[in-house]
C-alpha cells in the first residue's frame, strides 16, 4: 500500500503580523512556523495505518513551500513517515488552493497512492479546499472532517464530524483522500532515536516550476487588520492593580459578582 | 448577477443557517435561485424559483449525488455565483463543485466590502479581499456573518428535479448523536473557560478554583477537551455547547470563530490573554493582558477574601 500525507507549515498565530511590501500577506521576519495542527493528525493517522498493516505501507510526506518547510517534513519523518518530498516554492503563499492542489496532483497522478491524508483545513487560510480538490482531480473518493478512521481490506469506515455533536458514518473504498479533523487521534512526539533515524531517510527536493500547470483562479487584492469593533476595555500593567480593577468592573457591570 | 443558493437540509429539516444565504445574496444585489434537497414541507418561503430534489429519493448528504444535482441546476440557470454556508456540508461540497466547474472558490466569506469579498485569516487576526478570476464562482459564507434582516416572504415557484443518479463511491450509513451526559452549561450563570493557554492538565485546578470562587462552571475550548484535560461535555463552541451566561471568563483562549459562535451570547465577557491582539478581544467587554498562570490565582485569592 502507498500512502501520501500532505502537510503545510503555518505561522505561530500569536505573532504580531506586519503587512509585507506588496500588501498581500505578512512579513515573515521574526515569525516562527510549524506544522499545521490538522496535518499532525494526518501524519499520525498515516503512521497508525502503517503499523496496523504490519509496517507494509510506504508513507510519503509532502510539503510545498520555501526551505523552512523542511523542518516540518523532518518532524513527520521522525514521527514515522518513510520519505519526504519538498516541493520548493518561495511564492507558495501567493498560490490559491486550486494551484496547490494541482501541484500535488501533478506529483501524485502516476504514483498510485491508495490513501492520501490531508488536514481538514490550514490554520492560516482555513480554506478547507486542497484535499477535496485533489481528490476530484485524481478521481478519488473523498471523506472530509474525519474524527474516526478505520481501514480494512480496501474499505474505509469513517466518522465525519457535523455541527452540534452529530457525526455521520460513511463508508468508502480506496483510493481515497481523507481530510483530518482535530481530535482524530493523539499525534505522537518524535523520540530522540527516531529523530536520529529520520536523518537517514530519503528527502527529495522538486522544483515547483516543473509541477505548476494551473493558472491562478483567485488573487489577494488587499490584506489588512480588522477594524476594532467592540471598543472593550483593556486592562494592563501591575498584577495587583489589574486584579483590583477587574473586580471593580465586574461589580459595577455584572449582577453576578458582589 | 445571479446567485444559486444551495440550502442545507438534515434529517427532515431545512437548517436555519440556510437563510443566511438569502441575506448574502441580498447584500450582493443578486437575483436569487434556491436549491433544496429536502421535501415539500420545507421549502424556503421566498418569491423566486426553488429547485426541489426529493430527499426520500436521493437520501441524506451524499457528495456525488448532491454535486450532480447542483450541477444540473447550474446548467439550467447559469448562475454567476453558487453559494453555500461554510459548514461540514458546505466545505465538503463546494470544492467538488469548484473542481467540476473549473471555478474559483472563496471559502468562508465574512463580508462584502466595496463589492469585494472579504475573508478572515490567521485565526481572525487579519482580513483579505480576494478577487476570483473565473466567470463562475463558488462561495462559502461564514456561518453567522450574514444575518437575515427580515423573515423571507412570498410564494416560491417550485421546480421539481427528477434525475436518475448513481450514488457514487461514498455510502452514508447513518448519524451518531452524542449522548447528553455531564453538565448542561447552557443554564450556567457564570462560566470560566480554559483554552490551550493553560499549558497542561496540571494547571487546570487554577481554572476550577476561580470557577468555585465565583460559584460558576468550568468550560473549555476544543483543544483542551481533545487533549483530555476536561470532559467533552464542557466544550463550548459549534461542536460543543452553546452558552449564554451572565459572565463568561475566557482564560488563554485565542477566539477562533468556532469557539466564539458558542459563547457570543454571553452578557459580559472577560478575556485574559497575554496576546493583546488575540481575536477574543473583539467580543470581550474587558481584555486583561496578562499571563493566566499568574493572574487567575491572584484574582481567585482576592475574590475569596
Ligand atoms: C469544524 C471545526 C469545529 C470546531 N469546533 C470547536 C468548538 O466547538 N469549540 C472550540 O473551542 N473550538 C473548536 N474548533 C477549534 C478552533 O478552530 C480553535 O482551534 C480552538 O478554539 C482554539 O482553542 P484555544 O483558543 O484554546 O487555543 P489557541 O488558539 O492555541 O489559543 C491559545 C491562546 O492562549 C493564549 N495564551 C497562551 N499562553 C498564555 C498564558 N500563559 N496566559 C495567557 N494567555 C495565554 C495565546 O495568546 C492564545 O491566544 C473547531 C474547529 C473546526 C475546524
Ligand atoms: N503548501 C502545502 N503543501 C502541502 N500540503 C498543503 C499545502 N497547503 C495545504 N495543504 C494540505 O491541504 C490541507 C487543506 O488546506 P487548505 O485548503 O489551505 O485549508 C492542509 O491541511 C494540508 O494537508
Amino acid at each position: 500500500m502507498k500512502i501520501l500525507v500532505c502537510i503545510k507549515q503555518i505561522p505561530d498565530m500569536e505573532s504580531k503580523f506586519k503587512i509585507n511590501a506588496e500588501g498581500d500577506w505578512f512579513n515573515e521576519t521574526d515569525v516562527s512556523f510549524w506544522m499545521n495542527e490538522y496535518d499532525e493528525y494526518a501524519v499520525e493517522q498515516s503512521i497508525q495505518l502503517k503499523e496496523q498493516l504490519g509496517n507494509e505501507p510506504d508513507v510519503t510526506v509532502l510539503s510545498i513551500g520555501p526551505d523552512r518547510v523542511v523542518e516540518s517534513i523532518k518532524k513527520a519523518l521522525a514521527m514515522g513517515c518513510d520519505r519526504g518530498v519538498h516541493i520548493k516554492d518561495d511564492e507558495a503563499f501567493r498560490k490559491d488552493p486550486a494551484q496547490i492542489a494541482s501541484i500535488i496532483y501533478e506529483f501524485a497522478k502516476d504514483k498510485g497512492f491508495d490513501i492520501i491524508f490531508t488536514g481538514m483545513q490550514s490554520q492560516d487560510r482555513g480554506s478547507a479546499q486542497v484535499g477535496v480538490l485533489l481528490a476530484e482531480m485524481l478521481g478519488y473518493s473523498c471523506v472530509t472532517t474525519v474524527v474516526n478512521f478505520a481501514y480494512d481490506n480496501g474499505v474505509i469506515n469513517a466518522k465525519r464530524e457535523l455541527e452540534g455533536g452529530i457525526k455521520s458514518l460513511v463508508k468508502t473504498k480506496t483510493p481515497a483522500v481523507i481530510t483530518c479533523q482535530l481530535g482524530l487521534n493523539t499525534p505522537r512526539y518524535p523520540t530522540l532515536p527516531n529523530i536520529m533515524k529520520a536523518k537517514k531517510k530519503e528527502l527529495i527536493t522538486l522544483n515547483v516550476a516543473d509541477l505548476l500547470k494551473q493558472e491562478a483562479v483567485a488573487k489577494t487584492e488587499k490584506f489588512y487588520y480588522p477594524e476594532k469593533k467592540g471598543v472593550g476595555m483593556v486592562i494592563e500593567g501591575d498584577l495587583a492593580a489589574m486584579v483590583d480593577q477587574l473586580i471593580s468592573v465586574l461589580k459595577e457591570k455584572t449582577t453576578v459578582v458582589k | 448577477m445571479k446567485a444559486l443558493l444551495v440550502c442545507e437540509y438534515r434529517d427532515g429539516k431545512l437548517l436555519e443557517s440556510s437563510y443566511e444565504l438569502f441575506a448574502f445574496a441580498d447584500k450582493l444585489n443578486a437575483e436569487k435561485v434556491a436549491l433544496v434537497i429536502g421535501n415539500d414541507a420545507n421549502v424556503p418561503a421566498f418569491g423566486g424559483k426553488v429547485y426541489l430534489a426529493d430527499v426520500s429519493k436521493y437520501g441524506e448528504y451524499n457528495p456525488d449525488i448532491h454535486k450532480k444535482l447542483v450541477l444540473e441546476v447550474v446548467n439550467k440557470e447559469n448562475p454567476d455565483v453558487i453559494v453555500l454556508v461554510h459548514t461540514s456540508y458546505g466545505w465538503d461540497l463546494a470544492p467538488r463543485l469548484a473542481a467540476s466547474l473549473k471555478a474559483a472558490q472563496l471559502s468562508e466569506v465574512v463580508n462584502i466590502v466595496d463589492g469585494g469579498f472579504e475573508l478572515s485569516c490567521l485565526n481572525g487576526k487579519m482580513r483579505r479581499i480576494v478577487a476570483p478570476k473565473t466567470d463562475k464562482k463558488v462561495i462559502t459564507i461564514q456561518s453567522g456573518a450574514f444575518t437575515p434582516q427580515a423573515p423571507l416572504s412570498g410564494t416560491p415557484e417550485v421546480i421539481k428535479l427528477d434525475l436518475s443518479l448513481e450514488s457514487g463511491n461514498i455510502e452514508f450509513l447513518g448519524y451518531e448523536v452524542a449522548e447528553k451526559t455531564g453538565v448542561d452549561l447552557s443554564k450556567a450563570e457564570i462560566i470560566v473557560s480554559a483554552g490551550r493557554g493553560i499549558g497542561k492538565k496540571d494547571n487546570m485546578p487554577i481554572i476550577e478554583a476561580l470557577a468555585k470562587a465565583l460559584g460558576g462552571e468550568v468550560g473549555a475550548t476544543r483543544p483542551v477537551v481533545d487533549a483530555g484535560w476536561l470532559e467533552q461535555s464542557r466544550q463550548v463552541g459549534i461542536t460543543g455547547q452553546t452558552v449564554s451566561p451572565k459572565l463568561y471568563i475566557a482564560c488563554g483562549i485565542s477566539g477562533a470563530v468556532q469557539h466564539i459562535a458558542g459563547m457570543k451570547k454571553s452578557d459580559f465577557v472577560v478575556a485574559i490573554n497575554k496576546d493583546k491582539d488575540a481575536p477574543i478581544g473583539e467580543v470581550a467587554d474587558v481584555l486583561v493582558v496578562a499571563d493566566i498562570l499568574q493572574f487567575v490565582p491572584a484574582l481567585t485569592e482576592k475574590l475569596s477574601k
